[in-house]
């Protein structure tokens, strides 16, 4: 149907409390942190001093970025190695249609409607020194780490509690792809004498890849923008091992109340995230099957 | 063989949720001593008693509610609306305004709070409701409700519109009365999503709000400590399964909806 004058200002003004509202909250601030970046900010003292890109300059020489940065690209990466094979497997195991299936698929979906923050606030007490998880072991003769409080776990252990939470949703994008597949395609294959991994590796699998890129993108930008977990887990430690980039803004802005430091850092984890979105999109290229 | 193997991998899914349920009725000391039971060994009520005096926990928990609801009702009625002239009329600036919306999406919450708590502070809003609800409404995390309609309202059929037409509705009439009550199932996704999104809203009033009797429940939960800052286990798990459990309950009768829901969306909750 054609677009009238009039139709075209309805659909202007439909859109527009939407469109404001994101352009206002969304992209505004963006540019208002850019500005805020090149300034020594502290609202306690009142102070709000142009002082071009010494922000910038200052992560070159502070010992946090370099273990920030780190801890981010570590918790993302863990988290997308772990969560998507996990959730491929998953999806693969509900797909088979055997008797009862659906209660499996409503719990491992479960932790994905439960309050983030909630959830780690029952792991907290699960991975406390003395707490459930180490009480299990404990009972088969296993002396369990202090997760949350030695640097070498710490990490991996605030990983494993997000795949637990999130692996359902990935799993539910896996399995809504699977049975996109039309039947003719797998027994077309079968019939040629495929045995049913080879259906799996040669059919299946490459007309997932467009899920599985999605499914990456989204992993991958969860990850790196995650504060919960960190903030109510393990407040950046220990020895700053989780100070993930969204947490070290926070804490830099809010609680060490430098607001302009704080915001040249989240301009920084902002270039981040773009950049690796970019790279990955770019790279689809080279696996992603039949890309329209 | 496969029943073991899918029976297995639910332990993790479950265990912090069957263990939630019964904690809240241990004592402190249980909590803490290295006992595997899920029963408690000794049942008490100290921890459950305290959990609205402490906090004033009937208060966040209706805050919460009717944060959400509202939110729900307000990304859902405007969503629905940004959506349909996204998908259906070609008005000026559309293409410019739609990539607007996806890059606002990728911009971190933890960067537009910082500008955002200014201008709050400015307008002297701290400690008050009203940005936490037009924020979760008309903030990035809208973006994705604005896209769920776009793509339900691109499969409409052209011909209802072309009928509305002749009987001589305008474009708002058509989507008020064909559109819009023909998106039921966009409509159900976008208010699940939308409802768990604003229900567990936690950096927004960690920043915003000061006084625990304004705080949403996944706030208060996280502050249970004695006149001392002693913290108190048992009272807190009970605080925090009383947040989840009503949330898990509705989850499991309308399982359908919620997965199918949020699956179309491919947020993380």
């Amino acid at each position: 149907m054609k677009s009238t004058t009039i139709d075209k200002f309805t659909g202007a003004a439909m859109a527009a409390p939407m469109v404001l509202g994101i352009g206002a909250f969304g992209l505004v601030p963006f540019l208002m942190v850019v500005w805020y970046s090149l300034h020594e900010w502290n609202p306690l003292a009142g102070t709000f001093d142009f002082s071009g890109v010494a922000n910038y300059l200052r992560m070159f020489t502070d010992p946090q970025i370099p273990t920030s940065v780190g801890a981010t690209l570590g918790f993302a990466g863990l988290l997308m190695v772990l969560n998507i094979p996990l959730a491929m497997l998953l999806a693969n195991l509900l797909n088979t249609g055997l008797k009862g299936i659906t209660a499996f698929r409503v719990i491992y979906f479960a932790p994905v409607v439960v309050s983030s923050v909630a959830w780690v606030v029952v792991w907290s007490y699960l991975l406390a020194a003395n707490g459930g998880i180490n009480a299990v072991l404990a009972a088969i003769g296993i002396d369990g780490p202090n997760w949350l409080m030695d640097r070498r776990t710490a990490l991996p252990t605030v990983v494993v509690v997000q795949v637990i939470k999130g692996v359902g949703m990935n799993m539910i994008l896996f399995l809504a792809a699977l049975q996109g597949i039309p039947n003719e395609l797998k027994e077309a294959a079968a019939l040629d004498g495929a045995s049913r991994r080879r259906v799996w590796q040669h059919v299946i699998l490459p007309l997932m890849t467009p899920t599985i890129l999605l499914v990456m993108i989204l992993t991958m930008i969860g990850g790196l923008d995650t504060f919960v977990p960190v903030m109510v887990l393990t407040q950046g430690g220990p020895e700053g091992t989780t100070t993930v980039l969204p947490y070290l803004v926070y804490r830099t802005t809010f609680q060490d109340l430098e607001f302009g430091y704080g915001s040249a850092l989240g301009v920084m984890m902002f270039v981040l995230v773009l950049g690796l979105t970019a790279i990955q999109w770019v790279a689809r290229r080279k696996w992603v099957h039949d890309e329209v | 063989m496969l029943y073991l193997l899918l029976a297995l991998a639910c332990v993790p899914f479950i265990y912090p949720m069957v263990w939630m349920l019964f904690a809240p009725f241990k004592t402190n000391d249980e909590l803490m001593s290295l006992s595997p039971s899920l029963w408690p060994q000794q049942w008490t009520l100290d921890g459950v008693k305290q959990i609205f005096t402490v906090n004033p926990y009937a208060r966040q928990w209706l805050n919460s509610l009717y944060i959400a609801t509202v939110v729900t009702v307000g990304v859902v009625v405007l969503g629905a609306m940004a959506g349909y002239a996204f998908a259906r009329i070609r008005f000026w600036g559309a293409n410019l305004f739609f990539l607007m919306l996806v890059s606002a999406m990728l911009v971190p919450s933890e960067i537009t709070i910082i500008p955002v708590f200014r201008w709050v502070s400015q307008l002297g809003l701290l400690d008050n409701h009203l940005p936490l609800i037009i924020l979760p409404m008309l903030g990035p995390g809208s973006v994705v409700a604005v896209f769920i309609f776009r793509q339900f309202f691109l499969s409409l059929p052209g011909e209802l519109e072309d009928a509305a037409r002749v009987d001589g509705l305008g474009r708002w009439g058509i989507f008020w009365r064909i559109a819009f009550p023909l998106a039921g199932p966009a409509i159900g996704a976008v208010a699940i999503m939308t409802f768990l999104r604003s229900f567990n809203l936690y950096l927004e009033p960690l920043v915003l709000l000061r006084t625990p009797e304004l705080f949403p429940v996944s706030l208060g939960i996280t502050r249970y400590d004695d006149m001392y800052g002693e913290p108190l286990f048992n009272t807190q798990l009970g605080a925090t399964a009383l947040a989840v459990i009503p949330v898990l309950v509705v989850f499991v009768f309308a399982q359908r909806q919620f997965v199918e829901g949020l699956s179309s969306t491919g947020l993380k909750g």
